[in-house]
């Protein structure tokens, strides 16, 4: 079974279903594409599922594919996953089944089809941005997962919605264009040494010379900094989760943002490791920034919506933090968190956009009480807002400890100020939760429905994952952590030995 | 005095020539002779058969050429300097005939197109009637048929164009190829005044860049003593002496190059001629045009000045990077849809020349590397297939007054026809070089030359002005998915004939197939070599 192109399958699966959803008529049967669609996306997710148990946990790149694709630019179809890509491939087979679950009735009033199609044609496109062991290939889907998201976003969602869109946009193909230089100098880079080639593995073999590999990893850094996004280009994030429908923020932030965080480590670290170690104070600072930053202003919003996509901004920082740091903690800690925030980002997202449907506004002022009617939506809020915050028991805590003490090693000052954010998280996940569902409840206003089962349901998966991974995290380390090593060898950085004496630190 | 001797004529390598150009003056006589009513038909498909013949001439040519060397090598130059030194067949020579007859024949689709008009053409009944007279309205129900000689005798023109062996056989062809447009720019049949005012902006101005060619030539004829491109390179690598001579003829031949394609600073033109013209003119002006004129462009610049490529290379980048700025930046503050593809015809010319200065002398070149002929040979693809489809897309929009391109009019179009929408959102999406679109590969394809000989600050505004444009394009398809037509003037989509829905289908296929396997075009770009010198 090992020649088996698993990884091409995972692709396709999701590409013939958002082509059936799409394609077939249904005659105002709008029940009938979401039932496609979640069956493609649960299909993949089993394929997925069954392709993990496959996964030998030492072995490096795995599932790999190599055909050569356009010959002249030196551009191959070639896919592989190491133990990084693994989990963040298992994360997007999981969120988008979810995601179709909980926006079930999210596109009925608009063209219901083309939702859930897109839903899956950016499933299909993130796999392979994750999959893609070729710059060419990668660069490619990686802004070609720019149209699902675009569409997704000025289709479905509030008024000022096309507004949103545009400006995701244009942000991302500005960050996309950029990059294209720098990949495109990569190509006369590879030319110069021998023979055109964006073969991941050959072209770190090249040894390229430090001022070209600067402004090479400046080219790629602007473009994840935006996709991710970082301080100061973060601003179409606030808009677009505003504006889109929770199930399409999910997708956006959960998956597609994630690309930029994944892509630093596998191209930025991977092919220009000195231009790496040679920006990480700056890198560093706008990292700090946008944790506090972006906590800062979460805590001052008054829409819901929006307020957790810029608790995303804080957290990215986070993730970027962990990863120029260059120790193991923070490395595994960062990739350990890229999956933590997905899973608890995506549970809060969708609860309170069950509670926003519910209550026709997104206003926190506008909004309270609602414990007294809806337990179950107040229960499932509070325990995603619990591990949004980092609480510990709940997933999200283990990655962000780990990244504090990388922090720590780095510098005091940097971990100082990293561990703020865990006070202001608090404030603004917790403040949030009194203002809605606390309270006495209006007289007068019709009380809230709770969660019906398929709502129930599709969160299930996700909170159970928080309270699992936050107790027994193994499984995910385990798989992640030789990738760690794999990535710090690369950089040619070695944990910092601990300063206290091995027989003084035993008493 | 030297004895008279017969010119020797390699007529079986000039096929395509005589034959396209044969098939028009059968045209004029079809004209002449002919009853009115039965004009149509034979006109037609004299037109698109002549094309198909001329394309298997050329296909023919092309496997001639293999006997000149080997084709799988591909770096090198085969084929042969034919009619004593006056046409060079060679593989871009042919690659170039074979991309026009392509765009020829979309042409010829489009102006056979009568479903729109409601059973005429979108061709004036007859030109010389005045706008708003009598004599007009009695003409409404005819049909100009004189349109397929022109085309035709444009297509000859514009295959000789990059094929030329020596400089008085380049103005002939400028010429031959203009000449015909001009006239058919000024015969829509709809906004009539319009389309005469573009008509003769664009003879005048034409003329007065042919003047500048013809200065130029002459003063390359007393620098070099020779009119052959041959005999120019041999001068500029041996002469040093006539420096100024040289330089002066070589700006004045670019000036009359660089206005044909509509590069910035001669790009004023360009943007009331694809307006005014009818939509079908442009559509096959805005591909053809900018192909022949781009092979000539290379062919005087690679083969006759190679060898004194840093004397030209800094007033390429200038043109580049202001073309790319210029197009990009107007771009954005059109609000008609033709007007907009006009100026990103400009930024495209930018993007072209990009990959024309990016040549590098085969040394310089590591094995399998892109050269800067194959790059601009497949930009010339990818940018005719899709400015042919756009414009295509554009006549259909339609109101009670005829073509309407006006964007707010186009408001709700993905609504009610998402069909046709969404193939103009491919084309734009291919103009705008988002991945898995031939425009993407094609971008790519020229930065990337362009990068490998240095010349990065060109490619840096490149992107930047990729950036800009990409804003306009996106505006478009907001417009079109995400707004709500205003109620009474919204502009709707006439179903056209199979036709149009052919070049249409075509240029969207090829759009999208050439984004995701584009290796087989590449390849013949790269097996067509590099011109015979």
């Amino acid at each position: 079974m090992n020649d088996f192109p698993w990884l091409t399958v995972l692709v396709l699966v999701p590409i013939v279903g958002a082509v059936v959803t799409a394609a077939m008529p249904y005659e105002g049967d709008r029940a009938r594409p979401k039932q496609i669609s979640l069956g493609f996306s649960l299909l993949t997710l089993v394929l997925a599922g069954v392709m993990a148990t496959q996964y030998d946990k030492a072995g490096g790149f795995q599932f790999t594919e190599t055909h050569e694709w356009i010959n002249v630019f030196g551009a191959h179809y070639a896919l592989g996953i190491d133990g990084m890509g693994l989990v963040m491939v298992l994360l997007t087979v999981v969120l988008v089944p979810v995601v179709i679950g909980a926006s079930w009735y999210d596109a009925d009033n608009g063209n219901t089809k083309a939702f859930f199609a897109w839903a899956l044609a950016l499933e299909a496109a993130s796999i392979g941005v994750f999959a893609a062991t070729d710059v060419f290939l990668f660069y490619v889907l990686f802004e070609a997962s720019l149209v699902p998201g675009y569409f997704l976003i000025g289709g479905f969602g509030r008024e000022r919605r096309s507004r949103a869109a545009v400006k995701f946009l244009i942000f991302q193909l500005a960050g996309g264009l950029v990059m294209l230089a720098a990949v495109v100098g990569l190509y006369a880079v590879s030319a110069d040494a021998g023979h055109p080639t964006y073969l991941l593995s050959e072209l770190s073999q090249i040894t390229i010379d430090p001022d070209t590999q600067k402004w090479l990893f400046m080219g790629f850094f602007f473009a994840f900094a935006v996709k991710a996004p970082l301080f100061p280009v973060h601003t179409w994030l606030a808009d677009a989760t505003e504006q889109a429908t929770p199930g399409t923020s999910v997708l956006l932030v959960c998956i597609l943002d994630k690309i930029g965080t994944y892509a630093m480590l596998r191209y930025c670290l991977g092919l220009f490791p000195d231009a790496s170690q040679w920006a990480t104070p700056f890198v560093v600072t706008i990292a700090l920034i946008s944790i506090v930053y972006g906590a800062l202003v979460a805590i001052g919003q008054d829409d819901m919506l929006r307020l957790i996509g810029l608790t995303s901004l804080s957290h990215f920082g986070f993730i970027v933090l962990g990863i120029f740091v260059f120790t193991s903690q923070g490395t595994s800690g960062s990739i350990l968190y890229m999956v933590n925030h997905g899973i608890a980002t995506a549970a809060l997202f969708l609860a309170a956009g069950y509670l926003v449907k519910r209550k026709g506004t997104a206003s926190i002022s506008a909004i309270t009480g609602v414990e007294k009617s809806a337990p179950v939506l107040a229960g499932v809020f509070l325990v995603a807002g619990l591990a949004v915050l980092g609480l510990p028991g709940l997933s999200q805590f283990v990655s962000e400890i780990l990244v504090i003490i990388a922090a720590f090693q780095h510098h005091w000052w940097v971990g100082a100020i990293a561990v703020t954010s865990i006070v202001l998280a608090a404030w603004y996940v917790l403040w949030m939760y009194q203002r809605t569902f606390t309270g006495p409840g209006i007289t007068g206003v019709e009380p809230v429905r709770d969660l019906d089962r398929r709502e129930v349901g599709a969160l299930a998966p996700l909170l159970v994952a928080l309270v699992l991974f936050g107790f027994y995290p193994a499984p995910l380390l385990d798989v992640i952590n030789p990738a760690t090593t794999t990535i710090l060898d690369n950089v040619g950085v070695h944990d910092p030995s601990p300063t206290v004496p091995a027989e003084e630190a035993s008493h | 005095m030297t004895d008279f001797t017969k010119p020797t004529i390699e007529y079986s390598y000039l096929a395509p020539l005589l034959v396209v150009f044969a098939i028009a003056c059968l045209g004029v006589l079809v004209e002449a002779f002919v009853p009115r009513k039965h004009r149509f038909l034979v006109q037609a498909s004299l037109a698109i058969g002549g094309v198909l013949l001329t394309m298997a001439a050329t296909i023919a040519v092309a496997y001639k050429l293999k006997e000149h060397g080997d084709a799988s090598t591909g770096a090198g130059a085969r084929g042969i300097v034919g009619s004593m030194g006056t046409v060079v067949v060679d593989g871009p020579s042919v690659f170039l005939w074979g991309l026009i007859l392509v765009f020829a024949l979309g042409g010829c689709l489009l102006f056979a197109e009568r479903r729109l008009e409601g059973g005429v053409s979108a061709f004036a009944g007859q030109a010389a009637a005045l706008p708003g007279t009598e004599a007009e309205r009695r003409a409404a129900g005819l049909d100009h048929t004189e349109v397929y000689p022109l085309l035709l005798f444009a297509v000859m023109g514009m295959m000789l164009f990059p094929a030329s062996g020596d400089l008085i056989t380049m103005f002939v062809a400028l010429e031959v190829l203009s000449l015909p447009l001009y006239l058919l720019c000024g015969l829509a049949r709809r906004r009539r005044l319009l389309s005469q005012e573009a008509a003769l902006k664009y003879f005048v101005l034409g003329a007065f860049s042919s003047g500048f060619f013809l200065y130029g030539v002459a003063l390359t004829y007393g620098f070099a003593g020779s009119m052959n491109l041959g005999d120019i390179n041999e001068a500029v690598r041996n002469d040093a002496s006539n420096q100024t001579l040289m330089l002066i003829g070589l700006g004045m031949l670019a000036v009359g190059l660089l206005f044909k394609v509509g590069a910035a600073p001669f790009q004023a033109w360009t943007p009331d001629v694809y307006q005014g013209a009818p939509t079908a003119v442009t559509a096959f002006m805005s591909a053809a045009t900018k192909t022949a004129a781009f092979g000539a462009i290379m062919r005087l610049f690679y083969v006759a000045f190679g060898a004194d490529r840093w004397s030209w290379q800094p007033m390429m980048w200038v043109v580049a990077i202001l073309s790319m700025l210029v197009g990009a930046v107007l771009a954005v503050t059109q609000r008609d849809v033709k007007r907009m593809l006009a100026y990103s015809a400009i930024a495209h010319t930018g993007f072209l020349l990009t990959g024309v200065l990016g040549v590098q002398s085969a040394g310089e070149l590591s094995k399998g590397q892109l050269t800067s002929m194959q790059a601009v040979l497949f930009y010339l693809v990818t940018y005719g297939v899709s400015a042919l489809g756009a414009f295509a897309v554009v006549s259909l929009v339609r109101d009670s007054a005829g073509e309407q391109s006006a964007l707010n009019r186009w408001a709700g179009l993905g609504k009610h026809s998402p069909l046709v929408a969404g193939v103009f959102a491919l084309f734009l999406l291919g103009l705008a070089g988002i991945p898995l679109t031939s425009g993407f590969i094609g971008k790519w394809a020229v930065f990337e030359v362009a990068m490998s000989s240095g010349a990065w600050p060109v490619v840096i505004v490149g992107v930047i002005s990729s950036m800009i444009a990409a804003y306009i394009y996106v505006y478009v398809i907001v417009v079109m998915f995400f707004r709500d037509p205003e109620p009474g003037v919204a502009a709707y989509v006439v179903h056209p004939s199979v036709m149009t829905s052919a070049t249409i289908a075509v240029g969207a296929a090829a759009t999208l197939v050439l984004g995701i396997i584009p290796g087989p075009v590449l390849n013949l770009a790269g097996v067509a070599g590099q011109f015979l010198r």
